[in-house]
């Protein structure tokens, strides 16, 4: 089994602050962190060689400063790491991004051939949840969204069956490899590595990719030129300005109560009151 | 498992400054180094409040001034006698401590302590964090010979261990090479960084460029606990902090957080930090029990450096620079052990505790030996003495109808009735006698 897991490292959202005079995002500071929803497609792919053997082999696109991130995820029992970095790549969307990882994944797969890729359902500070489709379209794998178990692999039928978490159940499903699987958070629990590991992931060579050595066909599909996506402004949500009200009303009469909190709400949405009187009507006029 | 049969020269355990001057010291050298760290990244666990020292770090960085991230060079030092509405103080400013080199900068530890965890990688050492030291490893003679980690296989051998973990010293209190810090000798610190805009922190404190200011405070503001307080100005925040010793604060039952409130509140320091934004607050222990409460310092395979060890001078509020000195002369230690083949055996490395004693470190410390318990047991430093400061200036600017006489009398009058003629007379000696 040759496994490929593609993750993106981001900045620790919970540490963000917005600059309080320019309204920018402050990242000086805060922590870059392996995308949260990865980890649990990390730990997905190291329990399947586990199990079955072979390698993981851990992927990201970004800026030469993305290397720790795939440093811990060799200290946690990957066995490669890849990264794909070059100045071209900058102010990707996720079209270009998936370009780019779907590229490095058919270089890789040149080498060693790819059953399986992971990624997280998403990111943190994107959460587009785009990436890992994009990768599966491009390279034609079997793609299994929001998965929250992997249930078997059989290797000599090249299939793997699948839970999916979807509306009102649990869907289990079946498919042929090679396959894309996004993870679902709360799947599994990253493990703790091993004294080893560790100092394994701490000397480990990260393999660096440029453009080039990724094997990019086309530059104009990579980077900001790539890239459909417009961001047209970024501003910070206003604080609700609106206050509590208090609603003075006779506790001991459960009916004084009721009917002054539906005053007060029909009173502060008058669209609300419009559509009860208008049923109200239309239910009386079928009365009659 | 095969991978662990490797050995290291030294184990260093902890990257705070006493940590990273000892493993880069020793990396520099060539020697073979580990450096474990618990916290996610290095400088994770740390908090200071914080002023850099040059000197400590120039002797083992000497162009550190290049690369490494500095807030503000500090030119003006005050001093504050505080009560509850007022503060007697003094200040000196000099524009000779804008020619460089500077001597003293205020630093942001988080950015500080990862540039110096850099130097130390690239000069060679493997540092790995988020790996927690649980015991300490020994050969049958009772040696340490390596330490044990919180992870499988866990084995890590080395000739010698330093153990710069800092001020609870988890590792070196459970091997029993010393006791559980006792809360009469640590104070515990309470700092908040708030930010300002960086024209804002240059007008209120009358600063151009990359000027910085200092003040330490005492008084009322630690409500009769032993305890001072500090206003660092970093480039766009300012370092608010206070701390106490830890029994005191548990005999008044008062939380850190609420004396910083209240200081935060005082009428001289209000106006200094009015708009700013608190972005972060951190707590630390400090062991301030001084030199009659320092550990052993070595022992057959092992030294303890920096907070671990207890070196700390709470009277100039000097800590990580004996940290980052106590480090070096570790490192340098071993070095001569090894120039000359000796292994680290105690006897040996006795020769640590006398580079100490020939250094600030134990200088210093040994001059100050006495004034942990003048401050215990003599609370008038720290509560009548400020108030009568404060009651003294007051009287004496407020110009009334009174003749200066009447003014010095009264002041004196009010000084003898809180602390009586001996008792003044005593308090001078004694402070004499425990600064000597």
């Amino acid at each position: 089994m040759h496994i490929v897991v593609c993750i993106k490292q981001v900045p620790d959202s919970a540490q963000i602050r917005v600059h309080p005079v320019t309204n920018t995002i402050m990242r000086q500071g805060v922590p870059a962190i392996i995308n949260p929803y990865d980890l649990f497609a990390i730990e997905a792919a190291l329990a399947l060689k586990d199990h079955l053997g072979g390698k993981v082999t851990v992927l990201t696109m970004g800026p030469p400063q993305a290397e720790p991130a795939l440093r811990k995820a060799l200290s946690f029992g990957c066995d490669e790491a890849v990264l794909v970095t070059d100045k071209l790549f900058a102010g990707a969307d996720t079209l270009a991004t998936s370009y780019v990882l779907a590229s490095a994944i058919k270089t890789l797969h040149q080498e060693t051939p790819v059953d399986l890729v992971f990624t997280g359902k998403q990111t943190i500070d994107g959460d587009t949840a785009q990436v890992g489709p994009g990768i599966a379209k491009r390279l034609e794998l079997e793609l299994l969204t929001y998965v929250s178990r992997i249930v078997s692999v059989d290797k000599a039928a090249s299939s793997i069956r699948v839970e999916r978490r979807a509306e009102g159940g649990v869907q289990v499903l079946e498919t042929r490899l090679p396959a894309l699987i996004t993870m679902l958070e709360g799947s599994n629990e990253i493990r703790f590595g091993s004294a080893p590991d560790m100092f394994r992931a701490a000397r480990a060579e990260v393999r660096v990719w440029d453009r080039n050595a990724a094997g990019i066909e086309d530059i104009k599909k990579v980077g900001l030129k790539g890239s459909p996506t417009i961001v047209s402004r970024v501003f910070v949500p206003s604080p609700r300005a609106q206050k509590a009200q208090q609603i003075e009303f006779d506790a001991t009469n459960p009916e004084a109560a009721t009917q002054a909190l539906l005053d007060k709400v029909l009173a502060e949405i008058p669209k609300v009151k419009k559509e009860l009187d208008n049923k109200r009507t239309a239910a009386g006029e079928r009365h009659e | 498992m095969t991978q662990n049969i490797e050995k290291f020269d030294v184990i260093v355990v902890g990257a705070g400054p006493a940590g990273n001057a000892a493993a880069y010291t020793l990396a520099k050298a060539g020697k073979k180094v580990l450096q474990l760290e618990r916290g996610e990244y290095p400088g994770s666990k740390n908090v200071q409040g914080a002023i850099l020292y040059a000197d400590a770090l120039e002797k083992i960085i000497p162009d550190f001034r290049d690369s490494a991230p500095l807030e503000r060079t500090v030119i003006e030092q005050r001093m504050w006698v505080m009560e509850d509405e007022s503060y007697v103080g003094t200040t000196f400013r000099s524009d000779r401590f804008n020619q460089m080199p500077g001597n003293r900068y205020t630093i942001i530890r988080a950015r500080f302590d990862k540039w110096f965890s850099e130097q130390v990688q690239k000069a060679g050492a493997l540092v790995i964090c988020e790996m927690t030291v649980i015991a300490l490893l020994r050969d049958e003679s009772g040696k340490v010979i390596g330490v044990e980690v919180d992870r499988d296989d866990g084995k890590i051998y080395a000739e010698t261990v330093i153990l710069a973990d800092g001020v609870n010293s988890l590792v070196a209190s459970r091997a029993g090479l010393r006791e559980d810090i006792k809360p009469a000798a640590v104070a515990l610190a309470v700092k908040e960084t708030i930010f300002l805009p960086k024209e804002t922190v240059e007008a209120r404190f009358n600063l151009k460029g990359s000027e910085g200011v200092v003040i330490e405070m005492l008084g009322s503001i630690s409500q009769g606990m032993a305890g001072t307080a500090f206003l660092y100005t970093n480039k766009d925040s300012i370092s608010l902090g206070i701390g106490c010793m830890l029994s005191d604060m548990k005999a008044q039952n008062t939380t850190p957080a609420e004396l910083l409130e209240k200081l935060k509140q005082h009428p001289s320091v209000a106006p200094l930090i009015a708009g700013g934004e608190t972005r972060e607050y951190a707590a630390h222990l400090i062991p301030e029990g001084g030199y009659h409460a320092l550990p052993e310092l070595y022992g057959e395979g092992w030294l303890l450096v920096g907070d671990s060890a207890g070196f700390v001078n709470a009277v100039h509020r000097e800590g990580s620079n004996l940290a980052m000195t106590s480090g070096r002369l570790a490192a340098e230690t071993l070095l001569e052990l090894g120039e000359k083949g000796l292994p680290s055996t105690a006897a040996n490395l006795a020769r640590y505790k006398a580079r100490l004693e020939d250094s600030i470190v134990l200088k210093d410390l040994k001059k100050y030996r006495n004034i942990p318990d003048t401050l215990h047991s003599q609370r008038q430093f720290l509560s009548d003495y400020p108030a009568l400061l404060n009651g003294a200036a007051h009287e004496f600017f407020t110009v009334d109808s009174r003749d200066k006489a009447t003014k010095e009398k009264a002041i004196f009058n009010a000084f003898r009735e809180r602390r009586s003629l001996l008792g003044l007379l005593g308090d001078a000696y004694r402070l004499w006698r425990a600064t000597r």
